[in-house]
């Protein structure tokens, strides 16, 4: 199975995303962002960072990069889309994730690992994790506030789309405590929290992360 | 060449925290009565030739996809002197 992950310019997390796929089994290969060419992966990762540095809005210029174009009409017939922290972004921007992220309410950059709750474990991302388990991720952005309006938190509330949510403390204002959402088919996954970053206890707080990408192996597998 | 405009705000219901560091910082230096700071966008944009209405209306669309994102913010496009 191919993980594609996607370097823009300004990408931070690329090589720990490609690091991630390796460590669960799944071969990594480097998307372009300036090449629509999806090179056959069957999932693809949009990693955390700066693309574009951040210009504009976070992930509002990426949004129109060549790469998007093929990631957005692929993920709409179902490709499994994982955005991390500017992945996250760069999904909202591109509507395939409803709502916008905003500056932390502190207005601080955080950093730190953080406790959080699977709340959705039926998307192709977090099939591998048990209902309500309680991971750690590490956590750093400068704006990670996740905000909709209120009939667009009604219907992920309702429609179980809220993936992953903040336990413990709320670290950036998000509505709902939202820390990662889906959409509705679920192959479409976007959370503020670096599962990446969490595949290795020698370089991360834990193991936790490791699961979003052991899920998507076993889902393309099947 | 005709010059725009395209002003870019987040909505009202959306915490400005940066607008809050700025009314914070105003406070500090003794500009005193200032009871809010909302921080936004401005572009100024130069086309050729004149600025006709479907020139315009091309804008508007420009600062509805790229310049704003609707979902958290308001745009006003308006033709520059």
């Amino acid at each position: 199975m191919r993980i594609g992950v996607v370097t823009f310019p300004g990408s931070l997390d690329d090589v720990d995303a490609q690091r991630a796929a390796m460590l669960a089994g799944a071969e990594a290969v480097a998307l372009w962002h300036g090449d629509g060419d999806l090179r056959a992966v069957d999932a693809v990762v949009l990693p955390g960072g700066f693309s574009y540095g951040d210009y504009l809005r976070c992930g509002a210029i990426a949004r129109f990069a060549p790469v998007m174009e093929s990631i957005i009409a692929a993920a709409q017939g179902g490709l499994p889309v994982l955005g991390i922290c500017n992945g996250f972004q760069v999904l909202c921007e591109s509507h395939l994730l409803p709502g916008a992220l905003v500056r932390n309410d502190h207005q601080k950059f955080v950093c730190c690992d953080q406790l959080l709750r699977v709340e959705n474990t039926s998307t192709l991302w977090t099939s591998g994790y048990s209902p309500a388990e309680v991971v750690t991720l590490v956590i750093k952005n400068g704006e990670g506030g996740y905000v909709a309006d209120e009939p667009t938190l009604e219907r992920l509330e309702g429609e179980g789309r809220v993936v992953v949510r903040y336990v413990d403390g709320n670290p950036n204002g998000s509505l709902h405590d939202i820390a990662g959402i889906c959409n509705e088919r679920g192959n479409v996954v976007g959370l503020m929290p670096h599962p990446e970053h969490a595949v290795d206890p020698l370089t991360g707080p834990t193991a936790d992360g490791l699961g979003f990408f052991t899920s998507v192996l076993k889902a393309v597998a099947a | 060449m005709a010059r725009v405009v395209v002003d870019v705000m987040l909505r009202p219901e959306i915490l400005d925290p940066q607008g809050k560091a700025v009314s914070q910082a105003l406070q500090r230096l003794g500009f005193d009565g200032v009871t809010d700071v909302r921080q936004g966008k401005r572009f100024q944009i130069t086309i050729v030739g004149e600025l006709t209405d479907e020139r315009l209306a091309d804008l508007r669309r420009a600062a509805e996809t790229l310049l704003s994102n609707p979902v958290i913010e308001s745009y006003d496009v308006q033709a520059a002197e």
